[in-house]
């Protein structure tokens, strides 16, 4: 009896070490880079890694719900991208010289972020009915819709770069609440985020996507409307990939066609590493938060201790793969 | 005398060596072999004599494509032997039953379509020409063997061809074409001609007489009466894994292979049946499927509070028919009236919303959302039903639910958020009627609903469908048991090659009269 209680919870902490290997990682990483760097733990670090991440997240967000029905978004980088074009160009100042629309009036911030969502939910919407009903691999569909978004991004720009953004709108991103210690983007990644629980945990839509992703062909026969809710679940990404845009765009003060290029890659990334299931029905809205972090954790350490860049790719694509490995191991174990 | 006959063969093997060289080509006895949970081969055997046709049979389950199986190395014998030309074998694999001369064309094909004939052919054992020091494969050999081997079965075609591009038939006589090529002695071809129609019946029979005069030993499987009685030479009928005999032919009708066949002990228990039958609820006219053969023109009606059981062997198409009036499967005509009026249904939302529910046949495939917890499994098809405000799902609604019905159908699960896939596949079943229940359906179709499920839990599960019939619910049970038919239909539709081809009362059923309708092709 002793001896079984003891092997009980030997086991059950090597299953925590197991199941929280990505959080502990990231601790230490913290801890140790900490130590040889103490700067790494100022406020103002923080802030940066933070609204990196929320950014990061956002885009994370809309991805998950196409990976977790076992699908995917290749083109969600060049809809970020497109989205801070757009609202970059609608949100020029007045008196900047090279204006995109000289005389485009001064819209309102919430208008310019509904326009952009609006455009981008059309990209979402003709991924969704390709994947739906054309019956395309969305690995493939995705991959040109990729491509035909950087056309008419090229198209639209004519490949120059967009400044001169107004201050309102770049206060978005130097701004905040309580005197600017809270920047407005951490509150749109919490809007998102909480909106996101919502969605997945508290709704019909969250329980059949989740469902789609358990076994598709048994969840048509419960009656799920596959399709409907498939095209809700690429319309959502591209909506969420334009908020993302737009709070790029404000963030570094302008953008052009190379904005958020591959950020897809990165996300799908921080998602799998945040235990989304490559397989399907499995994902959380904080597990993707934990993925996202190690992330970008791990870019700004590296920075922090003056590894060069070309190294830390290396680094970063290694942690993808181990992570993964490490996350597939747990349902392995259960076979 | 089963036991003398194993006592003698045990001491002087190499005297009955000689003796069955003469007659016997191969000769498989005391086959034994366990799966978990079931015992599939119970002192099966077959004798096979040079230059015949030997005819297996026996119903679904019987055992007769494991022993086959088991003959081409697919499956490891637990007992039993196998002598082939007057030697002891033990056959380790398909590639070893193929070098000694046994080839088998399987009753699901598996070809390549993308790839030619030629090198469907010679898959995994390519001619071989040197080029310098690497090998390459000879690709002008291989077209021209397959060119002579594609003769020998009277197929003209361009072994060039893609595989993709033949009808199921043609793909047949490649895989014989294939079977020949490896020069074989016996030949096993199970349920070759369920997919062809009477002319290719012909074509294949009269390559089956060639083979036979060249003094190949076939073993054919078939379900077909008329069939069987015509290209056979011997028959041997197998029952529940078990050998029954075997008999010349000539001797046979198809009445006497029919009682010899059934006449299985039904041992199972099924609960009193205390339903009342009330007004026809559904009312299913001329159904046809838009696959030429698949269901086809199939009729029947559905009252309240009855248990109508779907019988036929395997291929009947009885699948195909219910997944068809649930919306899963497209139909060219047909109509379906519920409560007398006509209905359409051409997805599955169309059928539950007017209270049809269908318990799928491959729980695992189209069933269980493995990966969910048992909660999101049991109310995903009535989550409308627990919606506050609109939108929110409320959790308290969804346990509640959970927990009524581990309580009224016995599931057992640690807790509601354990994933349905690491229950018992009694308790996924369970799940899985729990779900549809959620909705209150008036019909339920039920394909299958016990198979894979242990005895203990199979009772469980007639008790919940007799508890639901006696409630008022209309039940369509297919099923591949004759007992379970027999003990729980309160009639019992018989279908054959994708026509229904009668019914029996549930009072009168036996399994010489189901069978005697399973087996009415045309």
């Amino acid at each position: 009896m002793e001896t079984t209680k003891s092997k009980f919870s030997a086991k059950s902490i090597k299953s925590f070490l197991g199941n929280n290997a990505i959080i502990i990682l990231l601790v230490i990483i913290s801890i140790g880079v900490g130590i040889a760097r103490p700067a790494f733990f100022s406020w103002d670090n923080f802030v940066n890694l933070m609204k990196n991440t929320s950014i990061r997240y956002i885009i994370a967000l809309g991805i998950s719900g196409c990976l977790i029905t076992t699908g995917n978004d290749l083109s969600a980088g060049r809809t970020v991208g497109f989205a801070a074009c757009i609202a970059a160009i609608l949100l020029q100042r007045g008196d900047y010289a090279s204006r995109f629309y000289p005389n485009l009036p001064e819209l309102p911030l919430f208008v310019v972020l509904l326009i952009v969502v609006a455009v981008c939910a059309v990209i979402g919407l003709a991924n969704g009915l390709v994947v739906s009903y054309l019956k395309v691999q969305p690995f493939i569909a995705t991959l040109g819709m990729q491509t035909i978004v950087y056309g008419i991004c090229l198209v639209y720009t004519g490949a120059v770069p967009i400044g001169g953004l107004r201050s309102d709108f770049t206060n978005l991103a130097t701004g905040g609440l309580f005197g600017g210690q809270f920047s407005y983007i951490f509150l749109f990644a919490i809007v998102v985020c909480a909106f996101m629980w919502f969605l997945y945990n508290k709704t019909r839509h969250g329980k059949y996507m989740y469902a789609i992703g358990g076994n598709e062909v048994a969840a048509e026969v419960a009656g799920v409307n596959v399709p409907k809710t498939k095209i809700k679940i690429y319309m959502l990404a591209s909506s969420l990939f334009a908020v993302a845009g737009f709070l790029m765009a404000a963030k570094s003060g302008g953008a052009s066609v190379n904005t958020a290029q591959g950020y897809e890659l990165d996300a799908i990334a921080a998602c799998t590493i945040g235990g989304v299931s490559t397989t399907g029905g499995i994902g959380k809205v904080s597990g993707i938060f934990v993925g996202v972090l190690v992330f970008e954790l791990l870019k700004i350490a590296m920075q922090f201790m003056g590894i060069e860049t070309s190294y830390t790719y290396i680094v970063q694509g290694l942690v993808i793969i181990v992570a993964v490995a490490m996350d597939i191991r747990k349902y392995l174990a259960k076979k | 005398m089963s036991d003398t006959a194993s006592t003698v063969q045990t001491a002087p093997k190499v005297e009955t060596k000689s003796d069955k060289k003469s007659e016997y080509r191969l000769e498989m006895s005391g086959v034994v072999k366990t799966f978990p949970g079931v015992r599939a081969l119970d002192g099966a055997q077959l004798k096979l004599r040079p230059g015949t046709v030997h005819a297996l049979m026996g119903e679904n389950g019987a055992g007769k494509s494991t022993l086959m199986k088991c003959m081409f190395g697919i499956y490891k014998m637990d007992e039993g032997e196998i002598f082939y030309e007057g030697e002891k074998v033990d056959i380790q694999n398909p590639m070893d039953a193929l070098n000694r001369g046994i080839a088998m064309v399987h009753q699901e094909l598996q070809p390549i379509p993308a790839r030619s004939i030629g090198e469907n052919i010679y898959l995994g054992r390519y001619p071989l020409k040197k080029l310098g020091l690497i090998s390459t494969i000879d690709h002008a050999k291989m077209y021209e063997n397959t060119k002579a081997l594609l003769e020998k079965v009277h197929m003209n075609f361009n072994p060039r061809q893609k595989v993709g591009t033949l009808s199921t038939s043609q793909m047949q006589l490649v895989e014989i074409a294939k079977a020949v090529s490896a020069d074989c002695k016996v030949l096993i071809l199970d349920e070759p001609t369920s997919s062809l129609t009477a002319n290719e019946v012909d074509a294949l029979f009269r390559i089956v007489e060639e083979l036979k005069a060249q003094g190949v030993s076939i073993v054919y499987i078939s379900h077909k009466m008329d069939e069987i009685l015509r290209i056979s030479d011997e028959v041997t009928i197998m029952r529940d894994g078990k050998y029954i005999g075997t008999w010349e032919s000539k001797d046979l009708t198809t009445d006497s292979i029919i009682t010899k066949m059934v006449g299985r002990e039904l041992t199972n228990l099924y609960p009193p049946r205390s339903n009342t039958l009330g007004e026809v609820v559904l009312e299913v006219k001329d159904f046809t499927s838009i696959h030429p053969r698949s269901f086809r023109n199939c009729s029947f009606n559905l009252r309240k509070g009855e248990i109508l059981g779907v019988g036929g062997l395997v291929g009947a198409q009885r699948t195909e028919l219910m997944e068809g009036i649930f919306g899963l499967r497209a139909h060219t005509s047909g109509t379906v009236t519920y409560k007398g009026q006509e209905i359409k249904i051409t997805r599955p939302q169309d059928a539950i919303r007017k209270s049809i529910a269908l318990l799928t046949e491959d729980r695992r495939a189209t069933g269980i959302l493995g990966v969910l917890s048992v909660a999101d499994n049991i109310s995903v098809a009535s989550l409308d039903k627990y919606v506050d405000a609109g939108i929110v799902l409320n959790d308290k609604k969804i346990e509640n639910l959970v927990q009524e019905n581990k309580e009224k159908m016995a599931i057992k699960t640690p807790s509601s958020k354990t994933a349905i896939r690491s229950l018992s596949g009694g308790n996924q079943q369970k799940v899985l009627i729990a779900r549809w229940l959620a909705n209150d359906p008036d019909v339920l179709i039920l394909d299958e609903p016990t198979r894979g499920i242990d005895v203990g839990a199979k009772y469980e599960i007639y008790c919940i469908i007799a508890d639901l019939a006696k409630q008022g619910k209309s039940i369509i049970m297919i099923s591949s048991e004759m007992g379970e038919l027999i003990g729980m239909s309160d009639r019992i539709m018989v279908m054959c090659d994708g026509r229904v081809t009668g019914f029996v009362d549930g009072k009168e059923a036996t399994q010489e009269n189901i069978m005697a309708y399973a087996t009415q092709f045309e």
